[in-house]
């Protein structure tokens, strides 16, 4: 028996360290997905935690100030100010109307400060239903 | 013509209803006949797939705009190959591509084995056509591909396509996609043949030997299917990486890790009759990852960049999944008795330990690797928070398994069965182990720290140089012993043995894919806006601008600056990073601009135009030893071809085996 409580004592070592490393893993890099409704919920901890926000990028909001990005983010009828800080260049899906996700944390004069931007064409490998009359081919000949 | 493919397809599903009763039943009440035509039935199943499959392309490759998933992946400026590919780019042809090649590997496996495995065929049989039932059922009644579009109730045509994605329009995405199917649809076979055995409570390993050359195809074209998409993220998507822990990503690795597993613990029940149980949960388990892979990009549960749009077939794939999970654990439950062991473990320094270890930690970054990719989901169950977990957290727990996986390569298949003794040990470790603590010594000394980065060396030296000993030992004994030279014996001796030395050099591989990683430790990477005439330097680099062009084609419009390399103030070499935006699509991609090296690659993203349209953001990158990667993948899919070759020496190899079953049925009639 003495053999088999070794491998039990390997395994045991093995897989509680594994177990050690992913959770002080999660406390360091896990990342809220939140409605911009939920963040106004969140009270103190939207300052402290990183956030995951996404929403459409309003009509004709984003502006380049000083080497910032401002843009709004509205979800619900909810809007949410956004500013980028990040150093890589902004994906050329971010445009006013697209989707995007912007990472970062809450600041404290409201204003959302992401450091890093994803912005979803909503034609991203597959057309959503209903997206394709909008394509820019029209029907043209009918056959029956 | 969408007609017939669509009856096709159809007939297709009671073919293959028909095929798993068929033989099922005709193999209860030992009927043959009905056994012989539910085998014929599988055949006629991919015969009228082969047709569906077949218009779907015609209308694809000629441009039959009528049909909805031609006019959303095909257009008619693509180049003939991605208007191919296009069978494979969107949802509903993939699934029909899945279906496809699961009835021609189903035919292959009832054709090879028309006279062999009688009592086992028609559940193997039966197990094909359960899966095959269900992707039919996909294609006919939830997302067929041949949908027309329709207005007022009459069929309508577009004049074009929207085009297949872009980003999928390189050649290594067109055949990435089906290599990796090749590899999730292939697991299905052993899969089968293991519930078979199961079933009929087959004596023997024959499940495991019938399968041995299907599960190393299978996990060589999943292991070119990742090494593919890899490359594919490096050349393409111009994040400058190679693997950024996507869900997508992720659901190509799972059946990966648990497949590399299987194929190393069927050697235990091979020559030890050990780890029964544990394999059929491992065959099962790779099979329900490739299912749950298959899903995972198709169902919207975890969202990716890479995901297909959402759809209803969520429910449908996790009830299948469910089915699954259940059948096998009653059987396996069920027929435990027969499962046992039939040796135990002596010493943890020995092979069937380091095989135990090797199986434990594949699982486990197995299991580490789905926990992650389903945390959003686990974690708004739980806590009703969705929370996702990035690429840093999958680095922290993978990269010392990794390290430790790579250990495994290099001592575990030298430990002797058993037990090994401290001779060997030393014999075959001692010079290899100082030889990595010089190196890490030297490297050290040299400047370079960071912990993982130098354990991963010194750990790459010493399996190179214990796979390299292998080799030279073998071939040194033969060459002595029949006169020849040293590579001639070398050659010789992978040719006598090449499940033992192929199995060494997709080691090697691995080994050499490693080294690829490590050097991800040391990369560098700025970014800048710069106009004609300006340089950034990175590392020994400096890049100057020395032109920005721009202008269109019928398909695309692009930017492009031309960058000049110099280093020391020569110029060795002009980068032209490209940044394209298609038309059809209305989507960008990029064409990075990469100076590949041995010691490093130079790799430059046209990042698009400053806000003022004047200069262009270049992002710059270094990437030391990058290149290894793909070396070492070629290296692995070497080996992996080594192994499917026969042993010369295959006649002393079975008789040893005879040797060891005659000696264990005497021992059972004591």
């Amino acid at each position: 028996m003495r053999k088999y409580g070794k491998f039990a004592a390997l395994i045991v070592v093995v897989i509680a360290a594994l177990v050690w490393l992913a959770s002080t893993g999660v406390s360091e890099t896990k990342t809220y997905y939140k409605t911009i409704a939920e963040v106004g919920q969140m009270g103190d901890r939207a300052f402290s935690e990183r956030l995951r926000v996404a929403g459409d990028v309003e009509g004709a909001s984003i502006q380049h100030v000083r080497g910032q990005v401002l843009f709004t983010l509205t979800q619900d009828k909810r809007q949410l100010k956004v500013a980028y800080t990040g150093t890589d260049p902004l994906p050329d899906t971010f445009r006013d109307g697209a989707q995007a996700l912007a990472d970062g944390h809450m600041g404290r004069d409201g204003v959302f400060l992401a450091s890093k931007i994803q912005a979803k064409c909503a034609s991203k490998y597959e057309a959503k239903p209903g997206q394709l009359r909008g394509a820019p081919a029209p029907p043209v000949n009918k056959s029956t | 013509m969408e007609n017939v493919a669509s009856l096709a397809v159809l007939l297709a599903f009671c073919a293959a209803i028909y095929a798993l009763l068929a033989s099922v039943v005709g193999r209860i009440q030992r009927k043959p006949f009905l056994i012989v035509s539910g085998e014929r039935a599988v055949y006629s199943v991919w015969a009228l797939l082969t047709i569906g499959a077949g218009i779907l392309v015609y209308a694809l490759v000629t441009g039959d705009f009528r049909f909805s998933y031609v006019v959303q992946h095909s257009n008619r400026s693509m180049p003939l190959l991605y208007k191919f590919a296009a069978w494979w780019g969107g949802q509903e042809g993939s699934l029909l591509f899945w279906s496809w090649l699961l009835s021609a590997y189903s035919s292959v496996v009832v054709f090879t084995n028309r006279r062999k495995h009688r009592d086992m065929m028609p559940y193997v049989i039966g197990v094909l056509m359960f899966v095959q039932t269900f992707f039919l059922l996909l294609n006919n009644f939830v997302v067929s591909p041949f949908k027309m579009l329709s207005q007022e109730g009459a069929i309508i045509a577009f004049q074009d396509g929207q085009g297949l994605n872009p980003l999928l329009q390189y050649p290594a995405m067109a055949i990435h996609p089906p290599m990796l199917y090749l590899g999730y649809v292939g697991f299905t076979v052993p899969f089968a043949f293991a519930i078979a055995s199961l079933i009929t409570r087959q004596p023997g390993e024959a499940w495991i030997h019938t399968t041995r050359r299907w599960t190393l195809v299978t996990w060589l074209f999943q292991s070119t299917g990742v090494m593919l998409g890899m490359a594919w993220a490096y050349h393409v998507l111009g994040w400058g990486g190679y693997w950024g822990w996507d869900p997508v990503e992720n659901a190509s690795l799972l059946p990966w890790l648990s497949g590399t597993a299987f194929l190393h613990s069927v050697m235990m029940q091979e020559k030890k009759g050990m780890m029964k149980v544990w394999n059929i949960i491992l065959i099962s388990t790779t099979f329900l990852l490739c299912i749950f892979g298959t899903s995972l990009t198709r169902t919207g549960l975890v969202s990716s960049v890479h995901a297909f749009a959402q759809s209803p077939l969520g429910k449908y794939c996790f009830s299948f999944l469910a089915i699954c999970m259940a059948g096998i654990a009653y059987l396996i439950l069920d027929r435990l008795q027969y499962l046992k062991s039939e040796a135990e473990l002596e010493s943890v320094i020995s092979r069937e330990s380091s095989f135990l270890f090797n199986n434990l930690i594949l699982l486990a970054s197995c299991f580490a690797v789905l926990w992650g990719t389903l945390f959003p989901v686990i974690s708004e169950a739980v806590s009703g928070e969705k929370i996702s977990l990035d690429a840093p957290w999958f680095n922290k727990l993978m990269i010392p398994i990794g390290l430790f996986l790579l250990i495994l390569t290099g001592v575990g298949p030298l430990f002797a069965w058993r037990r090994t003794s401290a001779e060997s040990l030393r014999r075959n470790f001692q010079w290899p182990g100082i030889a990595s603590v010089v190196l890490v010594g030297a490297l050290l000394a040299a400047g370079v720290r960071g912990f993982y980065a130098l354990i991963s060396f010194g750990f790459c030296l010493f399996v190179a140089l214990t796979v390299l000993m292998e080799f030279y030992k073998g071939g040194r004994a033969i060459a002595a012993k029949n006169n020849m030279n040293l590579l001639r014996a070398t050659l010789e001796l992978t040719h006598r043995n090449t499940r033992r030395y192929g199995g060494y050099l997709v080691h090697m591989g691995i080994v050499l894919i490693f080294i690829g990683f490590t050097g991800a430790a040391f990369n560098k990477s700025d970014v800048k806006e710069m106009a004609v005439g300006d340089t950034l330097k990175l590392g020994r680099y400096d890049l100057k601008v020395v032109d920005l062009k721009e202008g269109e084609n019928d398909v695309y419009s692009w930017n492009r600056a031309s960058v000049d390399v110099l280093r020391g103030g020569d110029v060795i070499g002009t980068l032209a990073p490209e940044k394209r935006f298609y038309k059809a699509s209305r989507q960008g991609t990029s064409e990075v601009g990469v100076r590949p090296r041995l010691n490093e690659d130079l790799y430059l993203n046209f990042g698009g135009m400053s806000d003022d349209g004047a200069r262009a953001v270049i992002q710059a990158y270094v990437f030391p030893l990058v290149s290894w990667i793909w070396i070492g993948g070629l290296v692995l899919i070497g080996g992996t071809l080594v192994c499917l070759v026969p042993s010369k020496i295959k006649m002393q190899y079975a008789r040893t085996e005879v040797v060891g079953i005659t000696s264990k049925y005497a021992a059972v009639r004591k």
